[in-house]
C-alpha cells in the first residue's frame, strides 16, 4: 500500500505542490447494539481508500478516493494541488511546517485479544444479559452496545518519511434508564459514552458489565423518586468520569491550537486563551498539572505516530495551574513558533488531518476520594456525565451528571436526581483544592469527539481523578 | 443501468439464494467542502466514493454489512461477512420485513443540480472570495459544501427505488473585535448561494453587535424573545430526535402525545421531502417513498415519524411514513421539516410589539439534560440586542439558557410569526429545518457572561 501512498505524493509533486504527503487507509469496524433482551443492530463495515494532502504557497488542498488503483492515488495527488491552487484565489500568511524527524517505521497497539476475532455469539450474549439484568429492579429501558476499529495505515511524506500502523481499538458501554411521569433517569456504566482504549476485548473481558448494570437499573430507579439537587453555591466533588469530560471540554479543546488562531472560529468555535499569555497565565490552582501524552499504552488517544508522520509524546500544557503548552500540528506549530505538538489525525482516508485532542489528562494528586468526603462540611458529589455545554470560547460552561449525593459533615448522604454544576473555566479550575492520588486513577475513553466539517469524530484518552472544587453554582435548571 | 444499479443488482443476487431476505443500498457520493478562517481559505478537501450495505434475514436473524470495497471481489466478501454474522445472531422479533415495491410517485421535486453535482474547489473558492470580499474588512470564517449523492436501494421484496440529490451551502461569520455575525444560505444549487450577500449580512450584524462600545452585561432572568430562524432550527432538533419519533414515543421517552394540544395553536410542523425548499433523498434508509407527514397541526399533535420498524412495534394499523435513517437505536427521524405559523409578520413587527426582552439571532451549543422533558441548555451567539418599547436598544453580552422548547412553544407563548421563513441547520447537526422567526412571551436565560 506504501507505494499507492508515494504515487500519489509524487502526482501532487508533479502537480506544483511543494510539500505532499498521503494516507492510505483501511478501516475494519464492528458494532452492535441490544435493547430490553434483544439485538437492534449488528453492523460490520470496511471502510478503505487514499486522501493527499498538497501545499502551494501557504495554501492546502485536500483530495480522498476510494478507488485503490495506481491512476486513481496518480489522480488524487493531482486533485489535492489543484484544490490547493484553487485555495490560494483566498490566500493566507505566508506558511511553514515545524521541522519533525524524517521516518521509517511500523508501529501496532498492543492487543491482547483479537476483538474483531471475539465470536459475535459471546458478544451478543453479554450484551443481552446486560440488558436482561439491567431491567430487574423495574426499569423500562436497558441498553448495552460495543464497538471496535480496526485500523491500518500507509503514510509517505515528500521530506522521505514511510510509516505504517495499525491500531487496534474496542470498547462496551451500558446503561438502564427509569421513565417517570415528566422526565426520564439514566444511569450508565462504566461512563455515559461506555469505556473505550487501544486495547483488545480483554478491556472488556476486564470489566463486570452485568454486575454494574443491574446496579444501574437499581439506581436508575431510585432516581425517580430522589430529591431534585438544589440550586445553591457550595462545595462540589467530581467523580473521575465526570472529571473525563471536564478535561475534555474545558481544557483540551480550549488548548488546540488551531482554535486559539482562530481557523476553527465559524464552527468548533475559538478559544479564551491568548498565545502571548502562554507560560504565565494562571488557568487553575496548584493542584492543576494536564499533559498530553500520546504515549499511554492502551489509552485511545495513543497511537505510534501522527497522521503528519510525528512520533507520539507527551508535552505538558498547564503545568502547577500555569498554561504553558497547546494541542498542535506541523502548520500551527510553526505560525506560533513552537515545536510540533504531534496532534494532527483525521478520521479514515477521506477526511483531512486535524488538531486533535492525544490523551488529555489531570496528573493524579496527594488526596483519596474518601478523605475529600470526609473532609466536606456541607457539599454534593456529583458522577457520570449526562449533558454538557461550553461557550464558544471554551469559558462558560454547564454541566449535567447522572448522579449526586449530599455530603454532610464528611459523610456522603442521600442521592439528588438532575444535579447540574456550571462555571467559568479558569475560576472553577481555581478553586480546585483536593485532588485524587495514583490510586483513583482511570483512563477515559472518549469514542465521539466531533470536531471539523465535513464532521470527524475523534477517539480521544483522558486520565483523571476524582476532584474537589470550592463554591461552585449547582442545581441549575429550566 | 448505471453502475451503482449494476453494483445494487449484483449484490442482491449474491445474497438472494442464500438469505429468506436482503436489502442493498448502494450510495455514490462526491462532496467538496473549502472552509475559511481569518479571513482566508485554510481547508479545501473533495472525495469520492461509493459504498455499498447489505442486510441479511437467515431464518429471522439479521446482520448488516458495508464496505467501500466494490469490485467483484469485494462484494462477494462483504455478502458472506453479512451471512456468517446473521447465522450467529438470536431471531430479531422486531425484523419488520423488508421494503415492497412502493414506487417513488409522480413527485418532480428538482432536487439535483448538475451544475452543482460537477462543482470544484474553485467554485467553491469564489462564492467564499465574495463572502470576505463584502464582510468589510472584517475577519470571516466559514465554509462553503458542494454535495452530490446518487443512491439505489433494492430489496428481495420487489422494491428497487433510485434517488438523487444536491446541496450547497455557505455559511459564515464576520467578526469585530469578538462580536460577530452570522450569514447563510442553504440550497439544492450551488448557483443560489450569494456568498456577497451573505458576507454584508454577518458584517452589518457583528458591526451593530460592536456599537456604543459594545454588548452590556445583562441580569440572567425569563425575557421576551424574538427567536430568529437560525434558532428556532436549533431547537427543532430536539423536538424530532426526542419528540416526534415513534421510537421514544413508544418507549415512554418522549413529551409528544398524539391528540393533544402541546404547541401553541398559531403552530404546525410537518416533514415533506418532496417540497423544493429542502434537500435530500426521495426515499429512506428502508426504500419507504418520502411523503407529506404532519406532525402539529394548529398546536394539536396529529402525527408521529415512523420507520418500518417503529410501525411493526406499535402496531395498531401504524405505517412507516418514510422516515427511517438506519438505526434501530435512533428510532425514525424527520429530516426535511417545515415549521409553520398563522399571521406571519415581519421581523420589525415582531420586535415592534416586545416592551422589554431580547432578540436573538443564534443559539451555541445545546445538549437536552433530560430527553422527556427536553430541557435544554445552550448559549447565544452571533448577535443578542436587548428591546425595549418596540424597539431595538443595543448589544447584549451573550447569554445561557436552560429552557425547554416544548414549553417556550406551548400553547399561549408564541406572541407572534415571522414572514422570513428558511432553511436553518438544526442544533444537533442532524437536519435543517424550515422555520420563520418566532416571537415568544418567555425564554429562560440562567447566566451570563460572568457565569
Amino acid at each position: 500500500m506504501i507505494d499507492l501512498a508515494e504515487k500519489a505524493v509524487e502526482a501532487a509533486l508533479a502537480a506544483g505542490a511543494r510539500y505532499a504527503d498521503a494516507r492510505v487507509m483501511v478501516r475494519k469496524t464492528e458494532s452492535m447494539a441490544a435493547q430490553n433482551g434483544a439485538v437492534e443492530g449488528l453492523t460490520q463495515r470496511e471502510h478503505a481508500g487514499i486522501g493527499v494532502r498538497a501545499l502551494i504557497g501557504s495554501s492546502w488542498g485536500f483530495f480522498a478516493t476510494a478507488d485503490l488503483t495506481d491512476a486513481a492515488a496518480k489522480s488524487a495527488g493531482h486533485t489535492a494541488a489543484e484544490t490547493a491552487k484553487a485555495s490560494a484565489r483566498v490566500p493566507g500568511p505566508p506558511l511553514e511546517l515545524a521541522d519533525i524527524p524524517v521516518v521509517t517505521d511500523h508501529w501496532e497497539s498492543a492487543c491482547e485479544v483479537d476483538p474483531l476475532s471475539v465470536p459475535l455469539v459471546e458478544k451478543a450474549d453479554l450484551l443481552l444479559e446486560c440488558t436482561n439484568v439491567g431491567r430487574l429492579a423495574g426499569a423500562q429501558l436497558a441498553q448495552a452496545s460495543y464497538q471496535i476499529w480496526d485500523t491500518e495505515k500507509w503514510f509517505a511524506s515528500s521530506e522521505g518519511s514511510r510509516i505504517s500502523q495499525r491500531i487496534r481499538e474496542c470498547g462496551a458501554a451500558t446503561a438502564v434508564t427509569a421513565i417517570g411521569d415528566g422526565e426520564t433517569q439514566r444511569r450508565s456504566y462504566p461512563g455515559i459514552r461506555g469505556q473505550y482504549g487501544t486495547r483488545g476485548w480483554e478491556l472488556v473481558r476486564d470489566a463486570d458489565y452485568v454486575t454494574n448494570a443491574q446496579r444501574c437499573g437499581e439506581e436508575a430507579v431510585a432516581l425517580l423518586s430522589a430529591p431534585v439537587c438544589p440550586e445553591t453555591t457550595t462545595d462540589l466533588i467530581l467523580g473521575s468520569e465526570q472529571m473525563a469530560l471536564q478535561i475534555h471540554e474545558s481544557v483540551g479543546h480550549a488548548t488546540e491550537l488551531d482554535r486559539i488562531l482562530g481557523w476553527e472560529a465559524a464552527f468548533a468555535g475559538t478559544s479564551w486563551l491568548d498565545l502571548s499569555q502562554m507560560g504565565s497565565l494562571r488557568f487553575g490552582s496548584e493542584l492543576m498539572n494536564i499533559t498530553a501524552d500520546a504515549t499511554i499504552p492502551g489509552a485511545l488517544g495513543s497511537f505510534g505516530y501522527d497522521d503528519e508522520g510525528t512520533p507520539a509524546h507527551s508535552v505538558d500544557i498547564v503545568r502547577d495551574g500555569i498554561w504553558v503548552g497547546v494541542l498542535s500540528g506541523r502548520d500551527s506549530a510553526a505560525l506560533a513558533g513552537i515545536p510540533c505538538g504531534g496532534m494532527v489525525r483525521a478520521d479514515g482516508h477521506d477526511r483531512l488531518p486535524m488538531v486533535r485532542m492525544t490523551n488529555i489528562g489531570l496528573l493524579p494528586g496527594p488526596h483519596t476520594l474518601e478523605q475529600m468526603i470526609a473532609e466536606t462540611g456541607d457539599g454534593i458529589m456529583m458522577d457520570t456525565n449526562r449533558s454538557w455545554s461550553i461557550d464558544d470560547r471554551r469559558l462558560n460552561f454547564q454541566f449535567g451528571c447522572e448522579i449526586a449525593w449530599e455530603v454532610k459533615d464528611g459523610r456522603r448522604g442521600r442521592m439528588l436526581r438532575n444535579p447540574t454544576y456550571t462555571g467559568i473555566s479558569p475560576t472553577f479550575w481555581g478553586a480546585m483544592d483536593m485532588v485524587g492520588n495514583a490510586d483513583e486513577l482511570t483512563v477515559w475513553g472518549t469514542p465521539n469527539c466531533g470536531k471539523g466539517q465535513p464532521l470527524q469524530i475523534g477517539h480521544t484518552g483522558h486520565p483523571a481523578v476524582p476532584c474537589r472544587f470550592r463554591g461552585v453554582r449547582v442545581g441549575v435548571r429550566g | 443501468m448505471t453502475g451503482i444499479d449494476d453494483l445494487a443488482g449484483q449484490t442482491l443476487d449474491l445474497a438472494a439464494g442464500r438469505a429468506a431476505e436482503a436489502v442493498v443500498r448502494v450510495t455514490r457520493r462526491r462532496q467538496g467542502l473549502t472552509r475559511f478562517a481569518t479571513s482566508f481559505v485554510h481547508q479545501n478537501v473533495g472525495d469520492e466514493h461509493t459504498a455499498v450495505e447489505v442486510t441479511v434475514v437467515v431464518d429471522g436473524r439479521v446482520a448488516g454489512a458495508s464496505s467501500s470495497v466494490v469490485d467483484t471481489p469485494g462484494l462477494h466478501r462483504l455478502v458472506d461477512q453479512a451471512l456468517a454474522a446473521a447465522a450467529v445472531q438470536p431471531v430479531d422479533e422486531g425484523w419488520p420485513g423488508a421494503a415492497p415495491l412502493e414506487h417513488l410517485g409522480d413527485a418532480d421535486r428538482p432536487s439535483y443540480d448538475d451544475e452543482t453535482a460537477a462543482a470544484g474547489p474553485a467554485d467553491r473558492v469564489e462564492v467564499v472570495r465574495r463572502f470576505v470580499a463584502e464582510a468589510g474588512g472584517l475577519e470571516a470564517a466559514g465554509y462553503c459544501e458542494t454535495l452530490a449523492e446518487e443512491v439505489v436501494l433494492v430489496t428481495t421484496a420487489g422494491q428497487h427505488v433510485r434517488s438523487a440529490a444536491t446541496r450547497a451551502v455557505i455559511d459564515g461569520i464576520a467578526r469585530d473585535g469578538g462580536h460577530d455575525g452570522v450569514g447563510s444560505i442553504e440550497s439544492r444549487s450551488l448557483r443560489d448561494l450569494d456568498g456577497a450577500a451573505c458576507g454584508r449580512a454577518a458584517a452589518d450584524s457583528a458591526l451593530a453587535s460592536a456599537r456604543d462600545g459594545g454588548p452590556a452585561d445583562l441580569a440572567p432572568g425569563r425575557y421576551e424573545v424574538v427567536l430568529s430562524p437560525r434558532c428556532v432550527a436549533y431547537m427543532l432538533d430536539f423536538l424530532t430526535v426526542y419528540g416526534f419519533n415513534a421510537k421514544m414515543v413508544a418507549e415512554g421517552q418522549s413529551f409528544a402525545s398524539l391528540g393533544e394540544v402541546q404547541l401553541d395553536e398559531r403552530l404546525s410542523f410537518s416533514d415533506d421531502a418532496l417540497d423544493g425548499r429542502t434537500t435530500g433523498l426521495r426515499f429512506d434508509a428502508d426504500g419507504t417513498p418520502k411523503r407529506r407527514v404532519d406532525f402539529v397541526v394548529d398546536g394539536r399533535v396529529v402525527g408521529l415519524a415512523h420507520d418500518r420498524r417503529t410501525a411493526r412495534l406499535v402496531g395498531g394499523g401504524a405505517e412507516s411514513t418514510g422516515h427511517g435513517i438506519g438505526s434501530p437505536a435512533m428510532g425514525a427521524i424527520p429530516t426535511n421539516t417545515f415549521l409553520t405559523g398563522s399571521s406571519p409578520q415581519p421581523v420589525d413587527d415582531l420586535i415592534a410589539g416586545v416592551e422589554r426582552g431580547l432578540w436573538v439571532k443564534d443559539f451555541w451549543y445545546t445538549r437536552v439534560l433530560n430527553p422527556k422533558s427536553l430541557v435544554v441548555t445552550g448559549l447565544t451567539r452571533n448577535g443578542v440586542f436587548l428591546i425595549e418599547d418596540g424597539a431595538v436598544k443595543g448589544p447584549v453580552s451573550n447569554l445561557r439558557f436552560t429552557q425547554s422548547p416544548v414549553a417556550a412553544f406551548g400553547p399561549g407563548q408564541v406572541l407572534g410569526v415571522g414572514d422570513d421563513a428558511r432553511l436553518a441547520p438544526g442544533g444537533l447537526h442532524v437536519s435543517s429545518h424550515h422555520t420563520p422567526s418566532l416571537r415568544l412571551a418567555a425564554w429562560n436565560f440562567t447566566g451570563g457572561a460572568a457565569g
